[in-house]
């Protein structure tokens, strides 16, 4: 993937940004020195970029984060070194938002520097099998509600339809025309399609852009 | 295209609830179970229903009461600080034999607790939680496909025996997030001609009370109701069993802790020890049949519990005391992992052999 020096990652709760905010990390870690996630969630306590914190210090990678995530202090709070995003231009980061309007809230609080700068990207991560987003018009209404409230346009559309380890690739090939009328409805591009790395050898020749993920959440 | 949707544990729970018909909603938010009422948030409104955030739990349970006394399918949600609260509600709507559907997605307790994980509201659950004889039937899910099919076996049998039926969560199935299919099947709800929707001048009032100031007559009540609780204990006894058949050694667990037990199950199994797994879903009725059967060929048993021993007093009723019953367990929001409960299963064997 290119990546601006922000890239940040909104969407519908539990479309999936968490998962590919790690995996971006990861793909720009292997293009630029000094790469950061930023966990800007206020609305979730579980489930947190925080719990790939181990990974993150063996590649390098900062992570920006409150220090009540994934903890018992169930406070919506924003990290101590949250100005480095913007402050600090040396860094590219990927920018984990919580879901919904009500996580894009967060994000509100650093858009006149992100504007200003102007070298991001926001992407509007999409899973038609969630149960609130099952159409295109469905998910235009929820990023209509994250633009307002964080007060920034997207730039892009990720394509991240899955039902966790159950997805076939007929199931993620059958999503591609909902991406497509989602773009098509908001007048922006589909950046890429995201597929667990066990379905990316029988989906890379059929979907393009596709980028591959490492599932982060554990099995019980 | 798959049949499939992806929801967390607290969104099937939801969405099951307004395809069985349920069109109340009052509650009041608390990690881990807010998605529940956020769900209910956004699609109610779509669909002529009601949601309601109450100013506080004990409010919502006594709505709860009202849209029950006049018939409809209602119900609330929280997690165990808030489901104490709405403990004397549980306790009128008994009194009122009135149909309802609490859920408890529990997290680590005493008091405040954490919002971490737990089992340790079984108790509250199962015996009660509000003052009285009285009992609710408690619906413990164990997958977030569950959470729904359990959703919508509450309300039924919630209408078919006029009283509450509670999901029996915890912070994992509640946020866990899985494939469910919401093909789900709905039996059409009962008449309920007791309920207080007026009279039209064509009938007598119905009158929905807990109130009884004659001793006899609340005596009879009482009795009426213990009746009524030995048909459910005969006929709505749910439970799974896995390799128990010519298990040594059987665990008992429920929810996330019989996942757990499953996955160590079989590695006993691939060490040679016989291991089986018996899973309670409803903890109240309490499946006492299986255990019992059991106790005739294991060795022992191993209550598996978010807790600090709970359930276990149950399985060592229901077998009678006739083989000892040991407790592997984490509380204050801890998993066990199935390494500890392999490690159970070795200890209790004497051995990998």
């Amino acid at each position: 993937m290119h990546y601006k020096r922000l890239t940040i990652l909104c969407g519908h709760y539990g479309s999936g940004k968490t998962n590919i905010a790690v995996n971006m990390a990861y793909d720009l870690r292997s293009q630029r020195d000094t790469v950061a996630v930023a966990d800007l969630d206020i609305v979730n306590p579980y489930f947190r970029t925080k719990d790939s914190q181990k990974d993150f210090e063996e590649r390098g990678i900062r992570l920006i984060c409150s220090d009540f995530a994934s903890s018992n202090v169930d406070l919506p709070s924003m990290p101590a070194d949250l100005y480095s995003i913007t402050d600090d231009r040396s860094l590219s980061v990927i920018l984990d938002i919580g879901g919904d309007d009500r996580g894009a809230y967060a994000l509100g609080r650093l858009r006149d520097a992100i504007l200003t700068e102007n070298d991001y990207d926001m992407y509007m991560v999409v899973n038609k099998y969630r149960p609130l987003t099952p159409d295109a018009e469905s998910t235009i209404e929820v990023m209509g509600e994250i633009e307002a409230a964080c007060g920034i346009l997207f730039t892009g559309i990720i394509n991240n339809s899955n039902i966790a380890r159950e997805t076939t690739a007929e199931d993620v090939l059958d999503t591609v025309g909902y991406a497509n009328e989602v773009a098509k409805l908001s007048g922006l591009p589909v950046v890429c399609t995201t597929v667990e790395d066990r379905l990316y050898d029988e989906l890379k020749d059929q979907i393009s852009p596709i980028f591959s993920l490492q599932l982060q959440a554990k099995l019980i | 295209m798959s049949d499939k949707i992806l929801m967390k544990g607290n969104e099937a729970i939801a969405e099951a609830a307004i395809i069985a018909g349920c069109r109340h909603y009052f509650g009041y938010p608390i990690t881990p179970q807010t998605e529940i009422a956020a769900y209910m948030a956004k699609k109610m409104p779509k669909i002529g229903g009601t949601f309601l955030q109450a100013e506080s739990e004990i409010a919502a349970i006594n709505m709860v009461y009202g849209v029950a006394s006049a018939g409809k399918r209602v119900m609330t949600s929280s997690s165990s600080p808030g489901v104490s609260l709405k403990g004397e509600g549980l306790s009128y709507l008994a009194g009122s034999d009135l149909p309802s559907l609490i859920v408890n997605v529990q997290r680590g307790g005493p008091g405040l607790g954490g919002i971490q994980p737990s089992q340790s509201d079984y108790f509250q659950s199962t015996r009660g939680g509000g003052h009285g004889d009285y009992h609710m039937i408690v619906l413990a899910p164990a997958s977030v496909q569950e959470m729904a099919e359990l959703t919508v076996k509450g309300f039924e049998l919630a209408d078919t025996y006029r009283m509450t039926s509670m999901i029996l969560a915890d912070g994992t199935m509640g946020q866990m997030m899985e494939p469910v299919n919401l093909n789900l099947e709905v039996k059409p709800a009962p008449e309920k001609p007791w309920a207080t929707t007026g009279t039209k001048m064509a009938r007598e009032h119905n009158i929905v009370n807990s109130l009884s100031l004659v001793p006899e007559e609340l005596e009879e009540l009482n009795f009426k109701r213990y009746d009524r609780y030995k048909v459910i204990e005969e006929n709505e006894t749910m439970f799974e069993e896995y390799k128990v058949e010519d298990a040594d050694i059987v665990l008992a667990a429920f929810g996330i802790a019989a996942r757990v037990s499953k996955n160590a199950v079989d590695e006993a199994r691939k060490m040679g020890i016989k291991a089986g797994l018996i899973r309670p879903i409803t903890l109240w009725p309490f499946p006492k049949a299986p255990f019992k059967a059991a106790a005739e060929h294991a060795k022992a048993f191993i209550s598996v519990e978010l807790n600090m021993g709970q359930m276990i007093e149950d399985v060592i009723l229901a077998t009678e005391s006739k083989r000892p019953v040991t407790l592997c367990n984490r509380a204050g929001g801890m998993i066990p992992d199935p390494k500890q409960v392999l490690n159970s299963i070795i200890e209790i064997n004497g051995g990998a052999k």
